[in-house]
């Protein structure tokens, strides 16, 4: 049974909701949803006062309302499913373990920031630090997948340590920075300084790629390993087309200002 | 018991475990995904002499592969684990690895898997890469060509070795023909392989020999030739060929499906009679009863 969640009152401060998760809630009453604590500005608050709650005792969760100031929605959950009707604040999935979150629109900054496992799926655009690490921290995402189909903001998987990251749009600058393992793809390009730092780790991009000057240029070809994760992704939506399974790409290996095992996947139009 | 014309000896095949995996090889084209196989698989017809038995189970459209491309999934066993792992380890190095535009991958979901691609990973001397997707590893080695792509674990499983159908014909031509139909319908079984030339046997053993430290010898009860000079013939009279045909599989229940297939095609296609080979029981786990392969009213008969 899903329990839903509609917020009934906008937060006039920014609500920190990282008790609203499937597995968190699995089990209890609406009356016990409704108790649950959630921090409105510096304020603890029950969930109640600001979501009317149906239903209960189920693992699948849905969330709708105004949810530009609600923060953390699905941080840290370990199974179960997360949908998000329209869009989402900050911090949605953020160190999320296992299971999915779905949003129906755009999410703002650091979403599955940190994250280990488990799927996001983003219909609309993310904002900046997809899947990275907090400041001082030395690792963003680990594992999972972070799926969008619209455009990413820069930063997305900074720090990153294996785990996908996809976008069906563009990712904006410094996207991969750090890249210490794991693959992102962009269908529609990158913008500058990706891949700035990166050890290790694969960036792959379909579109327009300025290329820093520390990596090193290998050779064109087609990477065997690239059509297993493009099915895959467009099993999952995104819009990959036959030419980028069929395709040549040109190999750039970085960064060299630290390890240069990286690589930069640039995909080669045909003629 | 008759079938078609065909005499079937109410007897049983003798049939050991072994332990089976499955390789899917993918190629640029369908031409060198088969040149890999059979590289793969070549020389690979019993333990006794090759260490493992492989063959060829069937070609793969691009649809059916991990990857999209052409492809081609082999069988391979051994009598144990380290067994198959050796010798997996060894014939992709040496038969895929090598071979042009190839990749490949495990084609055996089982409980226990073995590390293939992680060994091989190493002849990357150190520039090789992993991926991990969906919970699966593979190992990007970097070659000549470009970049050759393996799956780091492969499922094994316990299955059944040594599954054998033995054909008598009146003459040579007639024999060899019922034997190429029987291998034509058992080879449409998936998860068994038929590992010897063309799947057929001309040279069927027995265990032991006269000479010391031989371990197998021409089944002489079985040699027309023989018939005259033995104290014990398995030919009937008016038998001049026998031809075997030995499988492997996954499952029991693969090879008892490809042996019922067997003795229908054989039965249908001009042989007299239709046997197997056994061990009196002492030696096999299974015993595969030709007359449970048959229809009901064979049995009768």
């Amino acid at each position: 049974m899903t329990v839903r969640l509609t917020l009934r009152v906008t937060p006039d401060a920014p609500l920190e909701a990282e008790m609203i998760c499937p597995d968190r809630l699995a089990g209890l009453s609406a009356a016990e949803i409704s108790h649950l604590p959630l921090w409105h500005g510096k304020d603890k608050v029950p969930l109640g006062d600001f979501f009317a709650v149906s239903g209960a005792d189920g693992s699948d969760l849905q969330v709708e309302g105004d949810l530009d100031r609600v923060k953390l929605l699905g941080a840290g959950m370990g199974s179960g499913r997360l949908r998000i009707v329209g869009s989402a604040g900050m911090h949605v999935a953020a160190g999320m373990r296992g299971g999915e979150v779905q949003v129906d629109g755009d999410v703002g900054e650091w979403a599955g920031a940190e994250m280990r496992g488990g799927r996001l799926v983003i219909r609309g655009h993310a904002g900046a630090h997809l899947g990275a690490a907090y400041a001082g921290s030395p690792l963003g995402m680990r594992g999972g997948e972070i799926i969008v189909h619209g455009d990413a903001g820069p930063q997305a998987g900074r720090g990153m340590r294996r785990g996908l990251i996809a976008a069906g749009g563009r990712c904006a600058a410094f996207a991969g920075a750090r890249l210490l393992a794991g693959t992102i793809v962009a269908l529609g390009g990158l913008g500058p300084r990706a891949g700035a730092g990166m050890r290790r780790g694969t960036i792959v991009s379909m579109g327009p790629t300025p290329i820093l000057p520390t990596f090193a240029f290998g050779c064109v070809y087609r990477p065997p390993f690239l059509p297993l994760y493009l099915r895959h992704l467009r099993a999952l939506g995104l819009p990959v087309a036959d030419v980028h399974l069929t395709g040549r790409y040109a190999r750039w290996s970085g960064d060299g200002v630290d390890l240069r095992r990286g690589e930069i996947l640039i995909w080669q139009a045909a003629g | 018991m008759r079938l078609h014309g065909a005499e079937v000896v109410d007897t049983f095949a003798e049939a050991f475990p072994m332990w089976g995996a499955r390789v899917t090889i993918t190629a640029a084209t369908a031409g060198w995904a088969i040149e890999a196989a059979r590289s793969m698989t070549g020389f690979a017809t019993s333990v006794i002499g090759c260490k493992c038995e492989a063959g060829i189970e069937r070609e793969l459209a691009p649809g059916e592969t991990p990857d999209g491309r052409p492809g081609v999934s082999a069988l391979l066993f051994a009598m144990n684990v380290e067994g198959v792992t050796k010798r997996l380890i060894e014939r992709v190095g040496q038969s895929v690895l090598t071979c042009p535009t190839t990749a490949c991958f495990n084609g055996l979901q089982a409980e226990r898997t073995v590390d293939v691609g992680g060994r091989l990973s190493y002849f990357g001397d150190g520039y090789q890469a992993s991926k991990l997707l969906a919970g699966r590893r593979y190992w990007r080695v970097p070659v000549m060509e470009g970049e050759f792509l393996v799956e780091e674990l492969f499922g094994v499983v316990e299955g059944v070795g040594g599954g054998n159908l033995i054909i008598q014909g009146e003459d040579d031509a007639s024999t060899r023909a019922a034997a190429e139909a029987a291998a034509r319908a058992m080879r449409g079984v998936a998860g068994v392989v038929l590992p010897f030339p063309g799947g057929i046997v001309r040279s069927g053993s027995k265990v032991g020999s006269r000479y010391a430290g031989l371990i197998a010898s021409t089944n002489d009860a079985h040699c027309p030739t023989l018939r005259g000079l033995v104290t014990r013939t398995e030919v009937p009279s008016g038998i001049s060929s026998v031809l075997e045909i030995v499988l492997d599989g996954l499952t029991l229940q693969a090879v008892e499906e490809a042996m019922r297939r067997g003795v229908e095609a054989a039965a249908r296609h001009g042989a007299r009679y239709l046997t197997a080979g056994n061990y009196e029981g002492k030696l096999g786990r299974y015993q595969i009863w030709l007359r449970r392969l048959l229809p009901d009213a064979s049995r009768e008969a």
